[in-house]
């Protein structure tokens, strides 16, 4: 499937893939009939993290990418070699070995110590910044850029990689589920009686470009849900309404602090991987970018649909043109969305 | 609404009523972020608020650039969390003495519009998104009367003005039913540096001071009577010149 080679220009041009997997259909639609597919007591849950600019230069021949912050403070690094945002992470040159102890200066009033190196990926360095608070913050806006990506054709600024509610800068990459919807979609949304509710959740790395690492991904995030958004969705649930995560570090959230059938307040980390034979508690759908199978994304997918369906579905995307990753398409993965009177179907 | 435990952004803080209105809502037990274009300048008042066990951090922004506003919006909601108070207090007067408009270079219009009109149009589509998401939040705009009277001179700073109201008005239009409110309030002529520079020949005694001035608008803050979408005059509201 081709990528979106830009951040959209124009509002509401995304292409929606509604995949049914109760009658095994899907059907081409527009980001801007999202509200059709949900109904009164439903609940939509968004991840409000803004994305932070995670891409450290520290020289020429290395690039650090921050990965998680941990809860003492101190960051977990991933170190790329030679090269720039064109070139795919994986043709990066190798980076030198940093040690435990390193200093590391990023220009622009930012420094840090390397804390620890990685016993098995050597590349994934734990650092401590030797700056706190407004001063840390400040510093490491000035320093950072947002992580770039290769089949892009321009590079991208703050401001294309932030989702339009965010609050909180906890993601490393963008929680890119979210980048289709405009207000104007989701004020309608919410006009059909359905819930609005967010998490907030430190969607990580996309690619490290070590296959052994990449298999590792994604790594234990940290993800928080307050009492009132659970409210929502469990009262949603008691009620016979659905819940539509946006995005898989939703799914993945709201499933770790469902395990249980009700969902729970929560301010921890989770490394849940979700697949074909996972049971979920709590999500019934799933509006999502276009994944390539093989991807851990990919296998998430699977939780909501079968295989058979899902490949149908994106290959039929494939043939009409639909765009994939962090600026492309979407597609809502939905029991019975297309059960009464889809306008066009195929059986898958 | 109850102050306390909120988090409040407020621009242009280093002095005059930005300052009263970071220490009132500090004092209150608002957790605030004071920004300003020069840090230094806002540490002392950060320090005025800490000592009285207050939260503030301080942190360096030109309202008048694009490309501040997220590593603005980024690092305030990284140290108190989502925003539920943003005061757009920050204001540009061009160069004084001011000037005719015939008088008035482009560029010195385009530098008042971008600080007092689009600074507040970016940070607040930035952050008043999360506010409609969690239904809650509250935006002030600082108006001034040049933003419905015509004064001669005032050309450049009283359109800014005129459209910030009117952005105050269109938010609150289109948000009222998101749980977010949106306002301007006109706080009078008040005893502050910015005042002193257009009106050098001003009588400071009959000014109002900017502590004053910033209860008042943080008493509208914490009012849910007050009129979301309106022009509130801050000597209407109990802050007496």
């Amino acid at each position: 499937m081709k990528a979106a080679t830009a951040p959209r220009s124009a509002l509401n041009r995304e292409r929606l893939l509604v995949v049914d997997p109760a009658s095994a259909a899907f059907s081409d639609f527009s980001i801007t009939d999202l509200p059709r597919f949900l109904n009164a007591g439903d609940t939509l849950v968004l991840n409000d993290a803004a994305t932070l600019p995670a891409s450290l230069r520290v020289a020429e021949d290395l690039e650090l990418r921050l990965m998680s912050r941990l809860d003492d403070g101190t960051w977990l690094a991933l170190a790329l070699g030679r090269g720039d945002s064109q070139e795919p992470t994986e043709a990066r040159g190798e980076p030198p070995r940093l040690d435990a102890g390193a200093h590391l200066d990023f220009g622009h009033g930012l420094s840090a110590r390397v804390v620890s190196v990685d016993a098995r990926f050597w590349r994934v360095v734990r650092i401590a910044f030797e700056q706190e608070q407004s001063e840390l913050w400040q510093a490491l806006y000035r320093a950072a850029r947002p992580i770039q990506y290769a089949y892009l054709d321009r590079p991208l600024s703050l401001w294309d990689v932030q989702n339009r509610y965010v609050a909180r800068p906890w993601a490393f990459e963008v929680p890119s589920a979210g980048k289709p919807l405009s207000f104007e979609t989701l004020f309608r949304v919410e006009a059909r009686g359905v819930t609005l509710a967010h998490l907030t959740h430190a969607a990580g790395l996309s690619s490290t470009g070590d296959p052994l690492l990449d298999a590792r991904l994604p790594l234990a995030e940290r993800y928080e849900i307050d009492e009132h958004s659970v409210a929502l969705v469990n009262q949603s649930k008691a009620r016979g309404g659905r819940v539509l995560a946006v995005g898989t570090s939703v799914t993945r959230a709201l499933e770790a602090a469902g395990e249980s059938g009700v969902l729970r307040a929560a301010s921890e980390r989770t490394a849940l991987l979700l697949g074909p034979n996972s049971r979920l508690h709590i999500c019934d759908g799933l509006l999502t970018g276009l994944h390539e199978p093989g991807t851990s994304h990919y296998a998430l997918l699977e939780a909501f649909a079968p295989r058979a369906v899902l490949d149908r579905s994106f290959q039929h995307a494939e043939r009409e043109g639909y765009l994939q990753h962090e600026f492309g398409d979407s597609c809502l993965i939905l029991r019975g969305a297309l059960g009464q009177a889809p306008l066009a179907s195929w059986a898958a | 609404m109850d102050i306390s435990g909120k988090a409040a952004l407020v621009t242009g803080a280093s002095r005059g009523l930005g300052e009263a209105l970071a220490v009132e809502l500090g004092l209150r037990g608002a957790k605030v972020v004071l920004v300003g274009r020069s840090r230094q300048s806002l540490e002392p008042v950060v320090r005025r608020i800490v000592e009285q066990r207050g939260e503030a951090y301080a942190l360096e922004a030109d309202m008048g650039a694009k490309t501040d506003m997220y590593p603005l919006a980024g690092a305030a909601t990284a140290l108190v969390g989502p925003i539920d108070i943003l005061i757009h207090n920050a204001s540009e007067l061009g160069p004084t003495p001011l000037r005719l408009l015939l008088d008035t270079e482009c560029e010195d219009l385009e530098r008042v519009l971008a600080v007092n009109l689009l600074g507040p149009f970016r940070l607040s589509k930035i952050i008043a998104g999360s506010m409609a998401l969690r239904r809650q939040g509250t935006i002030v705009h600082v108006s001034s009367d040049a933003s419905v009277s015509a004064y001669e001179r005032w050309g450049a700073y009283s359109v800014s003005k005129a459209a910030l109201d009117h952005l105050a008005r269109l938010w609150a239009a289109e948000l009222a039913g998101h749980g977010v409110r949106s306002f301007s309030v006109d706080p009078g002529e008040m005893d502050t540096e910015m005042h002193a520079a257009a009106l050098p020949e001003a009588d400071r005694a009959l000014l109002a001071r900017p502590v004053d001035v910033a209860r008042a608008i943080v008493q509208l803050v914490s009012a849910d009577a007050t009129p979301n979408g309106g022009r509130l005059e801050a000597s209407g509201i109990g802050a007496e010149s």
